[in-house]
């Protein structure tokens, strides 16, 4: 009996918390008819899942398998729809940064209706401003640059291409932490507390722009490109100048 | 008195001498032709040290200006500007003012054969009291040899070789606390799991090679331990030492599967070569260079919830050196 009046329950709650809410014609409705649309085929009815292919496939032949959403929160939905990691083409591709086909309305109105699946955490409100760089760029070091690189140029782990952070807005970043998109492991306030993910943000942030003090910045991945440079440039330049100041004048 | 008629001698010498000059020294012959002067490699060369003083008198102008856009670049310019003008001069000066030729000159055959002989005759008489030349030669050679042997056996303080005790010992035993950095304990409760946590014994120095450990927790049935190691992941929380088998770094990321029917297996990576273990078997190395697996260590979760070693670790920690499989780590004294 129970389990026939949650889904009654929830009917009759979130249209009024929701609507509430959103403004500028999103709403948890039309998130509904969007996810019908574009992610049901992998995510399930009601964000349910889809852990087995033996499950009908869904529109346009993909291979629906996705994990389930009951409870990720208007958090994770943000960070996958707002980067365009979702919708995902093929379910066994690593997701990557791109334009998403969704307007900002059409996010906003699915990160509501995923949001209404069950409670999970808001989306994050990084407040880097105050936060000191020198302290971003220390707790970087220790938790992101083993992947990402230490100024956010991202780099290859094994099955997975970590990526770089330049695209990345404030609120992304903070998402993804929380999160862990796809094989990063996720942060909870334990290992980052909220200070120090903003500490963080503000150091990714500074580092989309780092002031390149040596001037070419030779995409900034350290010693290896500077080497090649002094050796096949600057040490050829300097064997072709020996060799015009030693050629013989009169022969 | 004797001053004026010196000087009258003087201007005597003088006067009569006037218009004589002294014959001039007949000047060598010359072995380098005569060229003609270059004038206008002259007014180069000027232009170029007096670009090359330019340039430098702007790198000491640019580093007045201290907050310079781009300020670096200039002062590399410059300073570069200075040199390269510099070494043009030197260049035209020598390619077009100074006259170069190569000469060749042959060895002059031996002047004095008999004193050269002689010298080799007095070289290989004057040995001749040596009647044991080997047996000298061969206490040459020992001492030689062991002179090199002195200073190639400071070799051995690169790694452990004769006292390798301290390397089995970690500080975990039967009952002590797993704390994070800051000395807090772990709750059983507070892992979660898609994640991974830093832990260390409690009071022990957390710079001791077998302390640090990397925790992550799984559903249990996610695990695969072998036999005797079932009750050693409460709640599937397992630990591992986080000092790779390879070479000793710091096992620092963590891959997590979020959906696994489509994303590659949970797996602890070292950063420095990408040796890569599986945590829900035991810590297997399922890629890269570590020749044995992550020593794993037994928890268990004592009445107020909080994660304690149940002993000590499955296999000595740390990067891997010859006997490092036959023995077993040891808990270290005063631990």
């Amino acid at each position: 009996m129970r389990k026939w009046l949650a889904p009654v329950a929830v009917v009759l709650v979130l249209p009024g918390a929701a609507g509430a809410q959103l403004g500028g014609g999103a709403s948890v409705e039309k998130g509904k008819e969007l996810y019908a649309e574009h992610c049901l085929s992998c995510h399930g009815p009601d964000g349910s899942g889809v852990t087995s292919t033996s499950q009908p496939t869904g529109a346009l032949g993909v291979h629906g398998l996705g994990p389930g959403l009951r409870g990720v929160g208007a958090l994770a939905a943000d960070f996958y729809l707002t980067t365009g990691y979702m919708p995902l083409r093929n379910p066994h591709n690593q997701p990557r940064h791109t334009q998403s086909p969704f307007s900002e309305q059409e996010i906003a109105s699915l990160v509501a209706y995923v949001a209404s699946l069950g409670k999970g955490p808001a989306i994050p409100t990084p407040q880097p401003k105050h936060s000191q760089i020198s302290r971003g760029l220390q707790l970087f070091t220790e938790h992101c640059a083993g992947c990402h690189q230490v100024v956010a140029e991202g780099g290859y782990v094994p099955n997975a291409v970590a990526p770089p952070l330049h695209r990345a807005t404030a609120v992304q970043i903070a998402e993804a932490v929380r999160v862990g998109p796809y094989l990063m492991p996720k942060f909870g306030e334990r290992q980052i507390a909220d200070d120090e993910l903003n500490a963080i943000v503000a150091y990714v942030e500074w580092a989309k722009h780092p002031d390149d003090r040596g001037g070419w910045n030779l995409g900034r991945i350290g010693p290896v490109p500077e080497g090649l440079v002094t050796w096949l440039m600057a040490a050829v330049v300097l064997i072709g100048v020996c060799l015009a100041i030693g050629r013989r004048a009169h022969t | 008195m004797n001053a004026l008629k010196r000087w009258a001698i003087a201007a005597g010498v003088l006067f009569v001498g006037r218009k004589r000059r002294r014959p001039l020294v007949a000047e060598p012959e010359r072995i380098i032709e005569a060229g003609q002067p270059d004038p206008r490699a002259e007014w180069l060369v000027l232009a170029l040290l007096v670009g090359a003083a330019c340039a430098a008198a702007g790198f000491i102008v640019v580093y007045a200006f201290n907050h310079l856009e781009h300020q670096t670049q200039y002062l590399g310019l410059a300073l570069g500007l200075a040199f390269a003008l510099l070494g043009a001069a030197l260049g035209v000066i020598g390619k077009r003012l100074v006259d170069d030729e190569e000469h060749e000159e042959e060895y002059s055959p031996p002047r004095y054969p008999e004193a050269e002989e002689e010298i080799a005759q007095l070289v290989r008489e004057s040995g001749d009291r040596l009647t044991r030349k080997r047996l000298l030669l061969a206490g040459g050679a020992t001492a030689v040899g062991a002179l090199g042997a002195a200073l190639v056996v400071p070799v051995l303080s690169l790694g452990p070789f004769l006292d390798t005790d301290p390397f089995y010992e970690t500080p975990w035993r039967r009952g002590r606390r797993l704390v994070d950095e800051a000395g807090k304990p772990f709750l059983l409760d507070e892992i979660e799991t898609e994640t991974f946590y830093t832990a260390y014994a409690d009071g022990a120095s957390k710079e001791q090679l077998g302390s640090p450990l990397v925790v992550v927790r799984f559903e249990p049935s996610q695990l695969h331990l072998p036999g005797q190691r079932r009750d050693w992941a409460p709640g599937g929380v397992v630990a591992y030492s986080k000092i790779c088998t390879h070479a000793g770094c710091a096992v620092a990321l963590y891959r997590k599967p979020t959906f696994p029917p489509v994303e590659p297996a949970p797996a602890l990576v070292c950063p420095c070569h990408y040796s890569t273990f599986d945590p829900t078997r035991g810590g297997d190395v399922i890629f890269g260079p570590a020749g044995r697996p992550l020593p794993q260590l037994p928890l268990y979760v004592d009445p107020r919830g909080e994660l304690r070693a149940g002993g000590n670790f499955s296999g000595p920690v740390g990067p891997s050196w010859w006997g490092v499989r036959t023995r077993k780590p040891s808990t270290g004294p005063g631990t």
